[in-house]
């Protein structure tokens, strides 16, 4: 499993130092499945845009495979995937085939060879016949899958997922949840869902900016559940 | 879905599919100019009659290139109408018969053309721009995302504009264009957002 060490760091408001989005946290994430859950505006999902570097730390360091986020940035994205909520913004090209050909740009294959593996990809994920289907066309479970597909397709070794079945029905909640509980990568998945957080051999409770739980999922979900009810 | 064809691939194995990116965008542009260039209803007609019979032999389809016209169709009517009112008959038809002519023509370009074959069209040309510090694959990426942009644009107008109306202010500009400004934007903040993420632009 990848290491990811989050070293004294804290987040602030872009523009506005004064306001503070995640106070100070130093972790050290080794697990292969690790749940962050909490409320809306809690912070969690900064705490996982930190882990791509998608936001940068205003204090403190983050750390994969000793790589920092901020200075490696580019080595960083090609280990850590990001799944996000909303796969319309994930998914930039026209068709299926082009998007997860679009991942494959970096590996500087030849465009034949990246349409047969972008199409070879979506076989794996049993979507082959929607190759040449315009991404709008799909349904909600089928762009997020499609999104998955993309991520993956560059082989990641760790996949960070913000939410990525809060917008589908149960049937694709599954279907999304067994694909990323199946994988080989180190997964941190962000989740309001506590059934699918107490899958994950870690979970994060984050409550205004800080950690307030950080342990056994079971016992996170409880600690999550009681703090709502309070 | 308002615009199912601009800017998206419909794949196929017409003359027109198969016909290489460079000399697609070169005619479009040839197209273009001429277009510009040539004054008159009938040349505007004849340019129009021109790229109907493109867009029939790529065999994009005839309803979905009806249903994505239908915006330009109303701004070219729109555009006629003041011709017509201002300075008669042979300007408006030549106002409307330009535009349609090279929205139309460049649909079918957009529509038989993989969008992964414009950017590396665009990239092969840009490559000469490098030693004045353009980067071609950006520009080329640009490029494609500008056309993927299209029906998405046009998609959060449809649903900007059934949220307008379910509130009973489809009058009001104001419910139209502003949520349509602020939503562009985010939309296109979160295109940002997933290609850094995926690492697109890092390279």
């Amino acid at each position: 499993m990848a290491q990811i060490v989050l070293d004294g760091v804290t987040v602030t408001a872009p523009g506005d130092d004064e306001t503070t989005i995640l106070g100070e946290t130093s972790l050290r994430l080794t697990e292969r499945r690790i749940a962050l859950i909490g409320g809306n505006g809690s912070g969690k999902s900064t705490l996982a845009r930190l882990l791509n570097g998608l936001t940068a730390p205003a204090t403190g360091s983050v750390r994969v495979d000793d790589l920092d986020t901020v200075r490696d940035g580019a080595a960083v994205r090609r280990r850590v995937g990001f799944v996000f909520t909303d796969p319309d913004s994930q998914l930039v090209m026209p068709t299926c085939a082009e998007d997860v050909a679009l991942s494959l740009r970096r590996t500087r294959l030849p465009k034949a060879e990246r349409r047969e593996r972008a199409v070879e990809i979506l076989g794996t994920y049993g979507l082959a016949h929607l190759a040449d289907v315009s991404v709008h066309s799909l349904s909600g479970g089928q762009k997020q899958l499609l999104a998955v597909a993309g991520v993956l397709a560059t082989d990641p070794d760790v996949i960070v997922a913000d939410e990525p079945t809060t917008l589908l029905d149960l049937h694709n909640t599954r279907r999304i949840a067994d694909l990323l509980f199946g994988l080989r990568q180190q997964v941190v998945l962000v989740t309001h869902d506590l059934e699918l957080a107490t899958r994950c051999d870690r979970a994060l409770v984050i409550a205004g900016g800080v950690i307030a739980f950080d342990g056994d999922p079971a016992e996170a979900a409880a600690s999550y559940r009681e703090s709502v009810s309070r | 879905m308002t615009a199912s064809l601009l800017g998206m691939y419909r794949p196929g194995t017409t003359v027109v599919h198969r016909l290489a990116v460079g000399p697609k965008l070169a005619t479009l542009a040839a197209f273009a100019v001429a277009v510009t260039l040539l004054r008159g209803p009938w040349s505007a007609l004849c340019f129009l009659a021109a790229a109907v019979a493109v867009a029939l032999w790529a065999r994009i389809g005839v309803r979905a290139t009806a249903r994505a016209m239908r915006p330009i169709l109303f701004l070219a009517t729109v555009f006629a109408g003041f011709q017509l009112w201002r300075v008669g008959w042979p300007l408006a038809v030549e106002v409307a018969g330009d535009l349609l002519s090279l929205v139309l023509l460049a649909v079918v370009v957009t529509a038989t053309t993989p969008t992964d074959d414009v950017i590396d069209a665009i990239t092969r040309a840009c490559e000469p721009l490098r030693r004045f510090g353009v980067d071609p694959e950006r520009v080329g990426l640009a490029i494609a995302l500008m056309m993927r942009a299209v029906p998405d644009i046009l998609d959060i107008a449809s649903q900007t504009r059934d949220a307008a109306k379910a509130r009973g202010l489809e009058r009001d500009p104001r419910a139209l264009l502003v949520p349509l400004a602020l939503r562009t934007v985010a939309r296109a903040r979160a295109t940002g957002d997933a290609l850094a993420a995926r690492g697109i632009v890092d390279d």
